[in-house]
């Protein structure tokens, strides 16, 4: 039994396990400890100070490093402790870029709210010389503004401790310190994976997403272009928080409705796109499995962690299925598929993807996805960006009807919309190889051992008389982990799904930032799965190869998964990546 | 006077001196230097300082080769090498002239001395001469308040300084060279 501790906070009696720190006892305790740096399981390194508390002892102590003791007498709120944490954020004021108006993060800003409920008066409290950086805003994905950076290092934590990444670090002392990548390099230049965890930690404005709002305005409002639009599964788990409902709100039918009012000409569904990629991807593990292929075979829908593969792994990459991700799909079949139906110019549509995803932006650049000099998709917007640009188009997004999306590419399953959690691929690949390998009909569709939001899950799953083993794993660091299981021969597979952000795309870098406060109480991961999953569970079908546009699509078009034409379009190939750039 | 292992050339350029150049036996050190310390906690200490030791400096393909050697990032090599003023990572000079600005020595007068350095040398503190003779740099208290303005070449403690002095000690450095 775990030994438990009783010690007194603010005057409230409190009993916890040994180990607990002093700031998690008080929030048993209902008392509330102001923190910058503090990020609930990534980052207790006690170095902004915020989380100061008198405990008797000749100095005011960092809560969050500090573990609960027997008989502690701990006060966090008096005089003393209040005067010095104002001083500390009066501090972090006079060496920081105070343009709040226009700051990206303005109104969501864990420094400005603490700035508020501390009553700091003055923001010039301290002048003095104060340091300037140029912001790099090289990267396809993400843009670093060290004028904004508090150093609280809580990037540099989920960079290197949890995506195994590590690209950015405190360099140099004391004023001239700063979070930067070796040698002043930009991020562009180094072996960064594009995921954008770094901008769902970070407490200020420092670090965002390259924003690409203005390249769709500008095509919705060239008429001589056709725009279509296809937002990710995990985009509708998530986007009501950026309008103020609960985490784990489903708003697909609002969320088409706002593309259409946006001025879309068409709103298709990337879930449609997840049900195509099962249809590749099941046939290629199929053909794998009876073909003697590479195996274990991993899935490729998560461009951060094909870059992360293709970087630090790169031994691995023909086990990667050579299938594009779901959107890239869509948007090779908007420019094929749809313009021959619809009788249009590829040349003049233009495909935009919201994405709770910034390594998407990247990936849509990359030059072998695409077809005859046109790229599968041109532009990707984050969650985020969707979300500014319903507000900016003045949209009361709350009030909005439910809407359907487009017919030919609009129809999905369940298997497509959990897509969006860790898991979710597996599972819904499961769903079609199963029925594909045994011929027969998969009665209950839910595989609960891959769900949840564990960094690594196995399971094995009988499909016919054979028992397959599955892994599936969320952030790249518990990738690594796994793949060097595997390489050392400690582990086999037959099939491994990689996301390469902790819970999946529903809590991807281009995801509606949700501020310590509120991770400290909840799993923003879990939240929106359910979201989710409570679609699949309600959706009539629920396998891919149910999809009745699908079934269209192949009729039509691409004849059979692994035709000639589905692998022209569908399917792509990856290459090594130095880790240093020469 | 102590001769400084040289690693890099004297080419003050940011271009990082080719394998080719360098000595291949300092390399072959280092990789002992790395393999002694790879399993220990905190390897990186001590192998920045092992590092220095061989190469005076530690620049970037040196930075590199730590990182994977030990299993950590550059990002973690580059932040520990820039936050102690112990490593450097450009080559220095074969003499390293530090003068000392802590209280004692800054009370008397050693900023007009670590002027004149930099005037007779014709660098700015915290560089070293194109020829890669002298480094000159500023540093805290050496510990000789006695001896106040105190300043160090090398090994060689030099006290009780006045500006004038500075050129005929400078051209000492400059004919042991040329001998």
């Amino acid at each position: 039994m775990e030994k438990m501790i009783n010690l007194t906070i603010d005057g409230i009696s409190v009993e916890v396990p040994q180990g607990t720190s002093v700031l998690e006892a008080a929030r048993t305790a209902g008392v509330h400890i102001p923190t910058l740096c503090y990020l609930k399981d990534i980052n207790a390194i006690g170095a902004c100070r915020m989380c100061v508390v008198d405990t008797g002892a000749r100095a005011p102590q960092a809560a969050c490093v500090l573990p609960a003791a027997e008989g502690m007498n701990v006060k966090t709120n008096t005089p003393a402790i209040r005067k010095y944490r104002k001083t500390l954020l009066e501090l972090v004021l006079s060496n920081h870029d105070k343009k709040c108006l226009s700051c990206i993060r303005s109104t969501n800003c864990e420094l400005q709210q603490m700035c508020r409920e501390l009553g700091v008066e003055d923001g010039d409290a301290f002048k003095g010389v104060a340091n300037e950086y140029k912001v790099d805003d090289v990267s396809p994905s993400i843009v670093r503004d060290n004028n904004k950076c508090i150093l609280c290092r809580r990037c540099v934590a989920v960079c290197s401790k949890v995506q195994a990444v590590g690209v950015i670090g405190p360099v140099m002392r004391g004023f001239k310190t700063a979070i930067e990548s070796p040698w002043g390099l930009k991020l562009n230049d180094m072996a960064c994976i594009n995921c954008g965890q770094c901008i769902n930690v970070c407490p200020v404005g420092a670090l965002h997403e390259k924003d690409d709002t203005q390249k769709v305005w500008d095509a919705l409002s060239d008429p001589t272009k056709h725009v279509v639009v296809q937002p990710a599964p995990a985009v509708r788990a998530a986007l009501g928080e950026e309008f103020g409902l609960p985490m784990g709100t489903s708003c697909t039918g609002k969320m088409a409705t706002a593309l259409k009012r946006l001025g879309f000409d068409k709103v298709f569904d990337t879930d449609f796109g997840a049900d195509l990629t099962i249809m590749e991807e099941a046939n290629e593990l199929v053909e794998r499995l009876t073909s003697g292929g590479t195996l274990p075979m991993i899935t490729s829908c998560s461009p951060g962690w094909i870059k992360f593969c293709e970087t630090y792994y790169p031994d691995f990459i023909p086990n990667l299925s050579s299938c594009k991700s779901p959107h890239e799909m869509l948007g090779a079949m908007a420019k094929s598929y749809y313009a021959r139906k619809a009788g249009i110019d590829p040349k003049d549509i233009v495909v935009v993807s919201v994405m709770p995803c910034t390594a998407k932006k990247f990936e849509a650049g990359r030059p072998e996805l695409g077809h005859d000099g046109l790229a599968d998709v041109d532009i990707v917007i984050t969650t985020r960006e969707l979300a500014r640009m319903i507000k900016e188009a003045g949209i009361n997004f709350n009030l909005l009807p439910d809407g359907d999306f487009d017919s030919l590419m609009g129809e999905s399953t369940g298997a497509g919309v959990i897509f969006g959690a860790t898991g979710g691929v597996m599972e819904a690949a499961l769903r079609t190889a199963y029925e594909t390998i045994t011929g027969s009909t998969l009665e209950n569709v839910n595989f609960e051992a891959v769900r949840g939001v564990e960094g690594i899950k196995e399971a094995t799953v009988k499909v016919g008389d054979q028992d397959v083993s599955v892994a599936v794993c969320s952030s790249t660091g518990c990738a690594a982990k796994l793949l060097d299981s595997v390489r050392a021969g400690e582990k086999k597979y037959t099939f491994i799904e990689v996301m390469a952000c902790p819970g999946g795309c529903v809590n991807g870098g281009g995801q509606p930032i949700v501020n310590a406060d509120v991770r400290a109480v909840c799993d923003v991961r879990t939240e929106r799965a359910k979201a989710l999953y409570g679609e699949d569970a309600q959706k009539p079908l629920r396998k891919s190869h149910d999809n009745t546009e699908i079934k269209q699509l192949y009729a039509d078009f691409l004849e059979k998964p692994g035709s000639h034409v589905a692998h022209t379009l569908l399917h792509t190939s990856y290459a090594a990546r130095p880790l240093y750039k020469d | 006077m102590r001769e400084r292992a040289h690693a890099c050339s004297g080419n003050q350029e940011e271009e990082e001196p080719s394998m080719s150049q360098m000595d291949s036996n300092k390399y072959e050190e280092l990789r002992k230097l790395i393999e002694a310390h790879k399993d220990w906690p905190g390897a990186l200490m001590p192998v920045l300082q092992g590092a220095q030791e061989i190469f005076g400096c530690v620049p970037e393909d040196v930075q590199k080769i730590i990182a994977e050697g030990l299993g950590v990032t550059l990002s973690e090599v580059y932040g520990v090498a820039t936050f102690y003023a112990q490593f450097s990572l450009q080559p220095k000079g074969e003499y390293v002239i530090s003068v000392c600005l802590g209280t004692a020595c800054y009370v008397k007068g050693s900023q007009s001395v670590l002027d004149k350095l930099s005037e007779v040398l014709q660098i700015p503190v915290g560089s070293t001469t194109a020829d890669g003779k002298f480094t000159l740099q500023a540093t805290r208290c050496l510990g000789a308040c006695g001896l106040a303005p105190v300043m160090t070449i090398n090994s060689d403690v030099y006290g009780r300084l006045t500006p004038d002095q500075v050129p005929g000690i400078i051209a000492k450095y400059r004919e042991a060279q040329a001998e």
